[in-house]
């Protein structure tokens, strides 16, 4: 009992950690200086202690020093309560979603046996879905108790956009779920040993829809119209200042993230390495005796697992410097006449070659 | 736990009813539908649960929301007005009898526990998918009929006021 409740109290810790600690400002800076590299810019390089500036590294501790000091400024004629809460709505969801999805397998330590995942659902992918759609009413709130026409826009598209590919992402995900058999993160995950078992193989179509309905989900661009500085100034969160921005900053960062976690879990084999088995690299780290060198795969398959995560990152960060912004017909045609109709095909197609298999 | 939950639930569920702020109204049905799905949770029942959340808070909630801000519904007063006499009076009634029927229920003895010597796995996706397609099969194909028939008819009835 007491091993376990220190267990999950060290995963809660850990998955916290790299997310707020680590992932969260560093993609910020990521976004700045990616986003030069690609536009032929230097970027962001002008923070400097002492004049070290770390390739820009200290931009995101003077992002958070600027953020703290600011006024937490709510206009007037808005909504008081729902302008306050409107961005922990928005954040928790993104927070919440990483606790079922595994970023490691089963490992028997010291007589212990140790699970990988915070918590280990039977409903898994159902859980994320449940959580994410929660994740329209920060957006939807906080365009509405704003009291700005632009804000008003924004709300609005963003419960467009959100409620039309919430429909898709469900749909493309099932053709996976059918491939294997379970709704479970950890199961799916364990089920990818081999390189040729991967989700990305047996279902390639799933695999682009559902990344495709993931940036749609998060607002990304080219999905960014409830933000759209070009048109309706920030979308719907014009009115925010200070502490309650950031948080939409990190909501955002943090669904990049987990949409990551979820593509490596579902479609690029969790936390297996390819062509090298979990029994191979057990041989390997034999030197280590028998309870070290668990330990060892299990960091190797932990690293494994969040190379994936960054390489998604990456993707999604190219993605968003490459693409123009669609216009709000197009997003909609795309989400309702080509995503939807392909999903249903997906799954008509999957159940086909499984039946005949 | 139940009582916490159910708490909250019954609080909102008031303060839904109560409330003239369309959006206020809303949320508080939000809060609601989130506190059922955390009974289901107690009664071991996850995956209700999670649908419960993705159906009615993820989907038709926005949706009501979407609407409410889309034709911009302000306060209203309205119409009930006229006939308060008659609504105060049909409120208490209903309200006593549901009221009456709950005394009745929680003195009868203890509320629900936990469903113990159930279905092997009860409540898990596996086994509602099992029951759901051998022993109800004809009630659920019927009832998918009975939803598609409204999904054709909605469009119908929006296609025509478009023309």
């Amino acid at each position: 009992m007491f091993a376990e409740l220190i267990e999950a109290i060290a995963k809660i810790l850990f998955i916290f950690g790299v997310n707020m600690g680590f992932f969260a400002p560093i993609l910020g800076w990521v976004e700045r200086k990616q986003s030069a590299v690609m536009q032929d810019r230097i970027g962001a390089n002008r923070a400097d202690i002492l004049g070290f500036t770390l390739i820009g590294l200290l931009h995101p501790l003077t992002d958070t020093i600027k953020i703290l000091t600011k006024e937490d400024f709510i206009p007037a004629g808005a909504n008081k309560l729902f302008h306050t809460l409107a961005p922990f709505i928005s954040l928790t969801p993104a927070l919440i979603t990483f606790a079922v999805i595994p970023f490691g397998g089963q490992y028997e330590i010291f007589g212990h046996r140790v699970n990988l995942v915070i918590a280990d659902l039977d409903v898994g992918i159902l859980f994320i879905f449940a959580f994410a759609s929660l994740a329209t009413y920060g957006s939807v709130l906080a365009g509405w108790s704003s009291n700005n026409n632009w804000s008003f826009l924004g709300g609005l598209r963003a419960a467009a956009q959100m409620l039309s590919y919430e429909v898709a992402m469900g749909l493309s995900i099932i053709g996976i779920i059918m491939v294997y058999g379970s709704l479970k993160l950890t199961e799916i995950g364990a089920m990818q040993v081999d390189l040729f078992k991967w989700g990305i193989f047996l279902q390639p179509v799933g695999f682009i829809l559902f990344l495709t309905c993931a940036i749609a989900e998060n607002k990304r661009v080219p999905f960014d119209i409830p933000e759209a500085e070009t048109e309706i100034v920030a979308g719907y969160f014009t009115e925010y200042s200070s502490m309650k921005f950031i948080m939409f900053w990190m909501a955002e960062f943090l669904e990049v993230v987990t949409i990551s976690g979820i593509v490596t879990t579902l479609f690029l084999g969790a936390w297996h390495l390819p062509f090298v088995s979990g029994e191979k690299l057990l041989s390997l780290f034999g030197f280590a005796g028998p309870n070290l060198s668990i330990v060892l795969l299990m960091l190797t398959n932990i690293a494994t697992f969040f190379a994936k995560v960054i390489f998604f990152i990456w993707l999604q960060m190219t993605i968003r410097w490459t693409l123009p912004r669609f216009r709000y017909d197009q997003i909609m045609k795309l989400g309702w006449k080509i995503i939807l109709p392909l999903a249903l095909i997906n799954i008509f197609i999957t159940g086909l070659v499984m039946l005949l298999k | 736990m139940f009582y916490i939950i159910g708490g909250v639930a019954v609080l909102s569920a008031l303060i839904m009813v109560t409330n003239k702020k369309p959006v206020s109204a809303a949320m508080s049905l939000i809060v609601v539908m989130f506190c059922l799905a955390g009974i289901y949770v107690i009664l071991d029942a996850h995956l209700i649960a999670a649908l419960q959340i993705i159906v009615y808070a993820g989907a038709i909630m926005v949706l009501f929301l979407f609407v409410i801000m889309l034709l911009n519904i302000q306060e209203k007063e309205g119409r009930v007005a006229k006939h308060k006499i008659f609504f105060q009076f049909t409120w208490i009634l209903a309200t006593g009898y549901v009221f009456i029927n709950m005394v009745k229920l929680i003195g009868a003895g203890d509320l629900p526990a936990r469903m113990e010597g159930n279905i092997d796995g009860f409540g898990t996706t596996r086994v509602v998918a099992e029951i759901l397609f051998t022993d109800f099969l004809l009630p659920f194909e019927i009832a998918s009929i009975l939803l598609l028939a409204a999904i054709v008819g909605a469009v119908i009835l929006a296609k025509a006021k478009i023309e």
